[in-house]
């Protein structure tokens, strides 16, 4: 057999990055601009990896793709559905209404409805109210009208029991074919008004989830590969097509995961600072055995509140194109962007840039040298260092002395002297394609995260079920049943419950085989 | 707030009083931006909220406390119908055969204080601005009404199907703490509460006054330094007369679970006026002992004074459960009321009543400051 090569994409606002590895051996790197179709930017980007790499198509046996496509459009409000929601709990949950404290923009570029109905249980697993089949259908007669596309259904306390969340959706499939329907189960943890939230946003996603996993498909079939094609997810780890065109919500902040777990291959350190420099921003995040550290608040995506376990990132406004004023006291935030091929001094440009102050202390080489004072320069080139010595300072996770590793097109920010109070300073060659490949090499995972009534069950018992089903999970998202990992098993006692509940969360990974 | 004036609560008000009361729950107390959503949700339609002054409560008023009690992980899960503790109050009103006429918060410190903001614009009725911390604590007992010798009972609780409990007579508050709890697992483990019942001459000897004031001058300070990119912590003393104690990242943090609080202490690197120097701060939900010195050499505030922390940058209220390593906080101290400064209080709320062998000394000044010394 032989040996099967996989490909990893990024498909960013601007830049589509294609990257192809054998094993853990980087091949190939290409860079192509972001199409609006999106199919013809992977394209050229697959057309040009291969022929770099100058390999068969034929051994090529996975393409992993990583995209914020679904996270813009949430942004930017646009290619959302009508949307409903159906929330059984009443008459818990009353006052607080689906879609409260989402912005107004949002609500009305998904038209969003929402319908509390009474069913949902309680943290036991008792209803709060009988489920109430003529309910249902008066709701479904008001979606009807309403013309919705999507519908997301939530019910109190689902991560223990999501029987009713389940009757409304089949009952839906049957009375409204055509319109999308997802479970909240399937969507999210504890947390009824975040995990709502995301099914909704899942729900407003679907026709464009199936739109672009479907330009996935036929630029894999345009290339004429014939290979397996998976999705990032926010953690890290990796979906099926399959699974990314029914949950499109799980790629929300998949980039920055890959680009650190990139970071961490490239430079083959698992425990350091990320520091990727752009062009406006500085992002800082804390990789701990090869893993992002994960934020402990709630994720707002587009203004709307989330629970999705996301990177914990700090961004500062220190990039390459960031205007120096005060006489190099002050670099940033301002910044002249994307222009900075035309507006920087070393371009030939008007405005004092970070990069300017990079060349003129000898940092990096680029262009013409700009005439910058010398004391301007030394001022803003201190700044500069003490504002990344912070962000490294802000973003660690203990007191060892941690390796940063430098990732993005401002990297030349930093000199010779590296940072202060950091040891080592990495450079990976190919960092431009670290999300690339951070999704070249992403693994699979099942996770479970529930109330469980330790009254009923023994504790080993219960953590051995969720442990198990976590298992099964990662093994129909395509792992190695040999070759599994239980990354995290938490056990959170309720307060105030009488002794037997916990909140229990596993977490298994997985290598595809 | 002065005597005479009533304060109406809008949107804005509400936002900076659910950020001033996450400060003066001075670690725990729960977090209430549901509470906030609640409150605007009622605004939306139409509600009056507003707020009087403990002076002008008249003697022969009927002042009850309302809160929502239970499992903070279920209150994110099986959110409220919203009028549970109005439901407690009236089963309590029919037991007692008196008609409530004043509404009073338990505890203005995190969730609970958003409560009798939304149960006013549920019943029409006006709520109190003053309550019976000043702060939070994590239990019955401590707070001002008990330890002023108001009866805790007849007490009510309710759940979301208006299912009603009514404990006529229990012998005292940590006995009501026992028998709520029971019947709140069978609940669902949340529900609504009313209790204590008082007459306006009892409530005006016994509650924290301006505690709303306080807490909505503190979150207007953070919002005001937000907007204008101003330093918060500042802002935030210099509206309450706090101390700054301590300013520095969080080098270390020990957790456990004891009898379902969660206890531990941290460590703080110093940085700012305070490099090279270290803190270390106890804690059980709330911030109870602030020690300066590598080994707690010297206090810099115990409870039942206030001790804060905030994000350095933002200004954002850090909890028990949010601090961990690498986190730069700002520690506040904040003068407690004068109630819990009664050697009779001190008893209950003081260090030794949480197991710590060191003397109250009381940070200067008063409780609210300058703000609460005019009124």
């Amino acid at each position: 057999l032989p040996v099967k090569l996989r490909i990893g994409v990024d498909v960013g606002g601007t830049n589509t990055d294609a990257v192809i590895l054998d094993g853990r051996r980087l091949l190939a790197a290409a860079k192509r601009p972001t199409t609006a179709d999106v199919t013809e930017g992977i394209v050229a980007a697959l057309a040009a990896v291969i022929a770099e790499a100058d390999v068969s198509r034929a051994a090529i046996g996975r393409v992993m793709i990583g995209t914020t496509h679904f996270t813009n459009a949430v942004v930017q409000r646009r290619d959302l559905r009508r949307t409903a929601v159906i929330r059984l709990g009443a008459p818990a949950t009353e006052l607080l209404p689906p879609f409260v404290d989402w912005p107004v923009d949002v609500v009305a570029a998904v038209n969003g409805r929402g319908i509390i109905v009474p069913g949902g249980f309680e943290f036991d697993g008792r209803e709060i109210s009988a489920f109430n089949a003529a309910s249902i259908r008066d709701a479904i007669v008001a979606l009807k009208t309403a013309d919705v596309e999507a519908v997301a259904v939530s019910s109190v306390f689902s991560p223990v029991s999501d029987a009713h969340e389940r009757r409304v959706a089949a009952m839906l499939a049957d009375a409204l074919p055509g319109v999308a329907v997802v479970c909240s189960a399937d969507i999210g943890r504890i947390g009824l008004l975040e995990r709502e939230n995301a099914a909704a946003l899942n729900a407003a996603l679907t026709g464009l989830a199936a739109r672009t996993t479907d330009a996935f498909v036929a630029a894999l079939a345009e290339m004429g590969l014939d290979a397996e094609l998976f999705l990032t997810q926010n953690d890290g780890t990796l979906m099926r097509a399959e699974t990314a065109r029914r949950f499109p919500v799980r790629t929300f902040a998949s980039g920055p995961t890959n680009s650190m777990r990139g970071a961490a291959y490239l430079s083959a350190v698992q425990d350091a600072i990320v520091l990727d420099i752009g062009g406006t921003t500085t992002d800082a995040g804390a990789l701990t055995h090869g893993f992002p550290r994960e934020a402990c608040a709630a994720v707002a995506v587009g203004g709307v509140r989330t629970n999705f376990r996301m990177p914990d990132l700090v961004s500062i406004g220190l990039g390459g194109g960031s205007i120096v004023s005060a006489g190099g006291a002050s670099v940033g935030p301002q910044s002249v962007g994307r222009d900075i091929h035309t507006q920087s001094r070393v371009f030939g440009g008007p405005v004092t840039t970070a990069t300017d102050v990079a060349v003129a202390l000898g940092r990096a080489t680029l262009g013409e040298s700009p005439a910058l004072a010398d004391d301007v320069a030394r001022r803003a080139g201190a700044e500069i260092d003490a504002m990344l010595a912070d962000l490294v300072d802000r973003t660690k996770v203990t007191a060892d002395d941690l390796p940063v590793i430098l990732v993005g097109g401002g990297a030349l920010l930093v000199g010779a002297g590296g940072i202060a109070g950091v040891g080592s300073v990495l450079r990976p060659e190919h960092g431009g394609v670290a999300n690339a490949i951070g999704a070249a090499l992403a693994q699979v995972s099942g996770e479970i995260d529930r109330v469980v009534s330790l009254a009923e069950t023994d504790r080993r018992a219960a953590i051995a079920t969720a442990t198990d089903q976590a298992r099964r999970q990662a093994i129909d998202a395509g792992a190695a049943p040999d070759r599994l990992t239980t990354v995290e098993v938490d056990e959170v006692p309720l307060a105030y419950l009488p002794g037997n509940a916990v909140r229990l969360h596993v977490k298994v990974v997985g290598d595809l085989p | 707030m002065t005597s005479g004036q009533v304060m109406r609560i809008d949107a804005g008000a509400a936002e900076a009083i659910a950020i001033g009361a996450g400060i003066l729950g001075t670690g725990g107390g729960g977090n209430p931006y549901l509470g906030l959503l609640m409150t605007r949700e009622m605004l939306r339609w139409g509600a009056n909220i507003s707020l009087v002054d403990v002076a002008d409560v008249p003697d022969e008023a009927v002042v009850c406390g309302i809160g929502a009690m239970g499992a903070p992980t279920v209150g994110i899960e099986k959110l409220p119908r919203g009028d549970e503790p109005l439901a407690a109050l009236r089963a309590l009103e029919s037991h007692a055969g008196r008609r409530v006429t004043h509404l009073i918060a338990g505890e203005v410190g995190g969730a609970n204080a958003m409560q009798p903001l939304i149960q006013s614009a549920f019943s029409g009725l006006p709520a109190v601005d003053g309550d019976g911390m000043g702060r939070a604590f994590p239990e019955l007992q401590h707070c001002t009404f008990s330890i002023g010798g108001i009866a805790c009972t007849p007490a009510a609780i309710a759940d979301c199907h208006h299912n009603t409990t009514v404990f006529p007579r229990l012998r005292d508050t940590v006995t009501l703490e026992r028998f709520a709890r029971a019947v709140t697992v069978q609940m669902g483990a949340r529900a609504g509460y009313a209790f204590p019942l008082m007459s306006g001459a009892e409530m005006r000897r016994t509650a924290v006054r301006g505690s709303y004031t306080l807490a909505r001058a503190i979150g207007e300070a953070v919002l005001t330094a937000r907007d204008r990119h101003a330093d918060p912590v500042a802002t935030i003393l210099g509206s309450t007369d706090g101390t700054l104690l301590f300013a520095g990242r969080i080098a270390d943090v020990e957790r456990r679970l004891v009898a379902g609080f969660a206890r531990g202490t941290l460590r703080l690197n110093g940085s700012g006026q305070f490099a090279g120097t270290q803190a270390e701060i106890a804690f059980q939900n709330e911030n109870l002992i602030a020690w300066t010195g590598a080994g707690r050499e010297r206090v810099l505030a115990t409870v039942p004074d206030l001790i804060s922390l905030v994000d350095e940058q933002t200004g954002d209220p850090v909890t028990t459960e949010m601090v961990r390593f690498g986190l730069r906080v700002a520690v506040l101290g904040m003068p407690a009321p004068a109630q819990l400064k009664t050697a009779a209080a001190l008893a209950v709320v003081g260090p030794a009543a949480f197991g710590y062998d060191v003397p109250y000394r009381a940070l200067p000044g008063v409780y609210g400051g300058a703000l609460l010394l005019v009124i």
